[in-house]
């Protein structure tokens, strides 16, 4: 039977399974073929696994995940040719569930960045236009998942490489509450910000994976026991009390479009039966990037001292060791490693830490006793994900701070390790608009059913104009 | 909040980094811009306000659940260890000299 | 020549490796096992995104050597990221902990004839070790350099204790005492085998001088590379010495990192870096702090036996000092209490076990029938005595054989031999006579060994001092 990648979703192809109208192999190869076919438009993979090595539905893996025996270079030259020895927990659940893999998606290098720009192997691009960006750091699984690419993927958030990147190819992403996915095997950018998500064509299936991927690993002791999940089934909202967070939703820089898309969405909330009202995050958005560009890249500074030439990487000789690191790191990072490393590295140095780290890591304590304020009172907030619809490829790549603003909306709620999930909403100027629903820790299942009841209700085809 | 350049220098030692004149004047501007943007942290007062380091308030009590348990287990086979190493001498990693 | 009397502030820098069976942040097998990097894994060879697991054991053990040196225990202690870059550190940093580590405030009273002597002890952390890194070759163009370095990732990751104490040891024998005294301490606990020659216990000392009796603190310097208490005490009396003479001559010390070496006595000063180094310690977000229970902590405190400075000091007060000394650092102080509890004399037991019991396990010794070995010690021949020493530690050992047989005590039978030997020995009486009272045991030792052992030691004594009059 003729598959039709763009439109089949996981349910779907399970569905097939079940009913032996398609085999688990047949299936990947389809997604292979498409691959072969179309990707080098959206350029989504840095490499596919040939050999299907499960018989359930087929999924793409964001290059930071650490899969054994397949090369996995975080975006990044100076993991290049890097081949793991053990596959990270979330790679490891996949298959064991019988999920095979169609490839590694591209990535920001080290996911670093808001549009795939930084990946050293080229950017990706927007199944929706494809001169646009599809967002980053994980660009590469949601232009697959939105161009047909793969039913869906796995990708990773620090501060919305997950959300955004959603939302700008018009898809569903989660980002966990921190510590309900295990980091083990996933290349480290900031250790307390990072989370492995579930990228889908719809909020059911973004459940499904989570419920796979989730819950506590021995391996990983951040992490903790999640509740149960449940695929949401209901379609009304009643009971539901949603905030919407004045700071989030007035910030300077949301595109009007934007902010009409998401007026819709909060409208139809009411509709469906939600509690809707106004409420404050006084000082979340307006401190939220400087909390966030102090934290991440300190840890990351610190999380990318392990790539030095000495076992595994790039290597680039020279007459002495410290030669060898320092000519090694210079080759093989890019501009955005680069940047944060310095950033990092700095707010970490003696007679700066009070000052910078220190004081940042207080202003995330006052971000996260905000978002608990708020909680008290409502159960979701709601925000756009992204100010923009997708920008054009390096529109704001010459401006570091300018490609910061992106993350100005997903930023606070990961500085609380508050779970996010991304529900396109609509069109503006024919390109996708994210509705970002924020919860407290361990609400997936709340995201799940409001993400479910107004996707039903907006409609939204997650299938790229272009390309129907 | 300006960096100088002796700055740039020094931090770029600290992080082995080596840097093209070039990236050093670019860097100097860019992490200028980017530290004035996120001093803004300083504007608060936080003195009563304690630091967080971990977003869930995880606590290791030492418990018969803790994971690490002193129980042995497979360390990799040397043709794996090396795998991805650059340099191989015998059964050990070769650096260039330290000195 | 001094016309100051100096005194050395010494402060030391101990390193101890738990023979826990598994690193601290990975389970390889821990300690000597098979070939070069046979002990790695992800975790301990730094790969991406390889996540570490704190050891539970390491860090319940370095509890309890916070209790032994009753301090502190920390109610929340966290590890902290130590940030630099060498071969023989994986992750370009080290988990160590900083600003609030497990144990905090402690001391151990090193005892001296004058006062206990209290050296405290600032703080004992956790964190795990570096591997091994070799430098080899050396071509000859280069000036001091190798050719190439090799990495053995096997010791990275091991659990180490640091202990740093306060500057409160003022000679080099101090420094030996309270060594022996902590290495003691280690042992009885079960927690490592604590061996400089095997480098499982490391020592660094930080020396600097003042005159004596002020409390000024001068700069010091950083001794490195002693793999024995005797290299230690050594070296700080080299650098003391070095030290004085800056002074002396008008100069000043300058903070350096010293190699010594123990067989010229020579110390080197380290090549000094451009700048120090900046750790940008920060807490390790990996990893969670550690909040041990009260009820833990006091389960753990149960489990610690009472320290080698407690006891020598307890005995002391049934003694004296250098008998207890020498029974506790011996590790016979318990089976002396047990011999004592079973009638032997307090005073009689600590002189046999002292000088002739040194190195055998007390443990292995049945404290009834050493008690009667004691007792009946003048009673019995030499030789059957010293026979049944030899064997006491041995499973099973009676002492009722040896006590059957009677040193011969008879006056009659032991005064033709006493004259015997006098007359053979003119010149030694003289002496004796002339005030040389030690020959005493010369003349005795003689008896005995004409006797064969067989004869009572303290009758022939007796004898010849009559004799001698």
């Amino acid at each position: 039977m003729s598959i039709d990648t763009l439109r089949l979703t996981a349910e779907d192809a399970l569905g097939l399974l079940e009913r032996k109208e398609v085999s688990g192999a047949e299936l990947h190869r389809a997604y292979l073929k498409a691959v072969a076919e179309r990707d080098h438009e959206l350029h989504c993979y840095l490499r596919t696994v040939e050999d299907a090595q499960g018989e359930s539905v087929p999924i793409a893996l964001k290059d930071v995940i650490s899969t054994k025996g397949v090369e996995t270079t975080a975006g990044s030259k100076i993991l290049a040719g890097y081949v793991p020895v053990f596959d990270a927990t979330v790679a490891a659940r996949c298959r064991d569930v019988g999920l095979p893999v169609i490839g590694k998606t591209n990535t920001d290098e080290f996911a670093m960045g808001s549009s795939t720009e930084n990946s050293a192997y080229g950017p990706s691009h927007n199944p929706w236009n494809p001169e646009r960006v599809p967002g980053g750091s994980g660009g590469g699984t949601a232009a697959a998942v939105s161009g047909g690419l793969a039913p869906w993927g796995l990708g990773s958030d620090t501060g919305g490489s997950i959300k955004q990147p959603s939302a700008l190819c018009g898809n569903v992403g989660l980002r966990p509450t921190y510590g309900t996915v295990s980091r083990y095997g996933v290349v480290a950018f900031a250790s307390s910000l990072d989370q492995v998500g579930p990228v889908a064509k719809n909020v059911r299936d973004c459940a499904r994976l989570y419920s796979i991927i989730a819950g506590k690993d021995a391996a990983d002791p951040t992490t903790v026991d999640v509740p149960t999940v449940e695929l949401p089934q209901a379609e009304s909202l009643s009971g539901l009390r949603i905030g919407v967070p004045k700071e989030m939703n007035e910030a300077e820089g949301i595109e009007p479009g934007v902010t009409a898309a998401v007026q819709k969405a909060i409208e139809l909330a009411r509709e469906l039966g939600a509690d809707v009202a106004e409420c404050e995050l006084p000082r979340s958005v307006e401190y939220g990037l400087a909390c966030y560009y102090l934290i991440a890249p300190a840890e990351a500074s610190s999380n990318l001292a392990r790539y030095d030439g000495v076992r595994y990487g790039l290597r680039v000789d020279a007459d002495t060791y410290y030669e060898m690191v320092e000519r090694t790191r210079d080759a093989g990072f890019g501009d955005e490693p680069k940047r944060r490393i310095m950033l990092g590295t700095y707010a970490l140095s003696a007679g700066y830490y009070e000052a910078y780290y220190g004081q940042a890591q207080k202003v995330r304590t006052l971000i996260a006793r905000e978002h608990a304020a708020a909680f008290e009172t409502f159960d979701l907030l709601v925000s756009p994900t992204s100010p923009t619809v997708a920008f054009k490829l390096g529109e704001k790549a010459a401006d570091p701070l300018a490609m910061y603003l992106s993350d100005l909306l997903t930023i606070p709620s990961c500085m609380a390790g508050l779970p996010g999930l991304n529900v396109p909403c609509g069109l503006s100027e024919g390109l996708p608009v994210g509705l970002q629903l924020i919860g407290p820790q361990l609400s997936e299942n709340t995201l799940f059913r409001a993400g479910h009841a107004l996707e039903r209700a907006l409609e939204f085809d997650p299938v790229p104009e272009r390309l129907r | 909040m300006a960096i100088t350049r002796h700055e740039v220098l020094h931090v770029a030692k600290l992080a082995r980094l080596e840097l093209s004149e070039d990236e050093i004047e670019r860097l100097t501007g860019e992490l200028g811009a980017i530290l004035e943007a996120v001093s803004k942290v300083s504007e608060l007062d936080l003195s009563d306000v304690p630091p967080t380091s971990h977003p869930l308030e995880l606590v290791n009590t030492l418990g018969s659940a803790d994971p690490g348990e002193d129980e042995p287990r497979p360390s990799l086979p040397l043709d794996v260890a090396f795998a991805n190493a650059p340099a191989r001498e015998g059964d050990l990693f070769k650096v260039p000299p330290t000195a | 020549m001094s016309t100051v009397p100096w005194e050395p502030v010494v402060g030391l820098e101990i390193h101890v490796q738990l023979k826990t069976r598994t690193k601290m942040f990975c389970r390889c097998a821990n300690g000597f096992g098979g070939g070069e990097n046979t002990q790695t894994c992800p975790v301990c060879l730094g790969y991406p995104g390889a996540l570490p697991v704190a050891n539970r054991r390491a860090i319940e053990w370095t509890i309890k050597l916070g209790l032994a040196l009753d301090c502190e225990i920390a109610s929340n202690a966290v590890f902290a990221r130590k940030n630099y870059f060498y071969p023989d550190l994986p992750k370009g940093y080290q988990i160590s902990q900083y600003d609030l580590p497990s144990c905090t405030n402690g001391k151990i009273l090193v005892p001296t004839p004058l006062r206990d002597h209290e050296v405290g002890i600032v703080r004992a952390h956790l964190e795990e070790d570096a591997a091994k890194t070799t430098h080899v070759g050396g071509r000859t163009g280069r000036i001091g350099g190798a050719d190439y370095s090799l990495v053995d990732f096997n010791r990275g990751g091991t659990p180490l204790v640091e202990i740093v104490t306060g500057p409160d040891i003022h000679s080099s024998e101090e420094a030996r005492r309270f060594l022996q005294l902590l290495r003691q301490t280690i042992v009885e606990l079960g927690i490592s085998d604590a061996e400089m020659e095997k480098g499982t216990l490391r020592v660094d000392a930080n020396v600097s001088v003042r005159p004596a009796g002020s409390s000024e603190l001068r700069t010091r310097c950083e001794l490195k590379n002693m793999n024995s208490f005797r290299f230690v005490a050594q070296g700080i009396d080299a650098e003391v010495k070095r030290q004085i003479g800056l002074y002396e001559a008008g100069g000043q010390v300058v903070q350096e990192t010293y190699d010594f070496d123990a067989a010229t006595g020579d110390l080197t000063a380290r090549r000094s870096k451009e700048e120090a180094d900046d750790y940008r310690y920060f807490p390790e977000p990996d990893l969670v702090p550690v909040e041990p229970s009260t009820e833990l902590i006091e389960q753990l405190r149960a489990e610690v036996p009472e320290s080698p400075a407690r006891r020598i000091r307890r005995i002391e007060e049934e003694l004296d000092l250098d008998r207890a000394v020498v029974l506790v650092t011996g590790g016979l102080d318990r089976l002396w209490q047990a011999t004592v509890a079973a009638g032997a004399d307090r005073v009689a037991a600590a002189n046999v076990i002292a000088n002739r019991l040194a190195g055998v396990d007390g443990a292995a010794v049945e404290p009834a029938e050493l008690a009667k070995l004691v007792e009946a010690r003048d009673r019995i021949p030499r030789a059957a005595l010293d026979e049944a020493l030899a064997k006491v530690a041995a499973p099973g050992f009676s002492a009722d054989p040896y006590l059957a047989q009677e040193a011969v005590s008879d006056i009659a039978e032991l005064e033709p031999v006493v004259a015997r030997i006098l007359e053979a020995n003119p010149g030694q009486v003289a002496a004796y006579k002339g005030g040389k009272e030690g020959l005493l045991g010369y003349f005795v030792g003689q008896v005995m060994k004409e006797t064969g052992g067989k004869a009572n030691a303290r009758a022939v004594s007796d004898l010849v001092r009559e004799k001698l009059q």
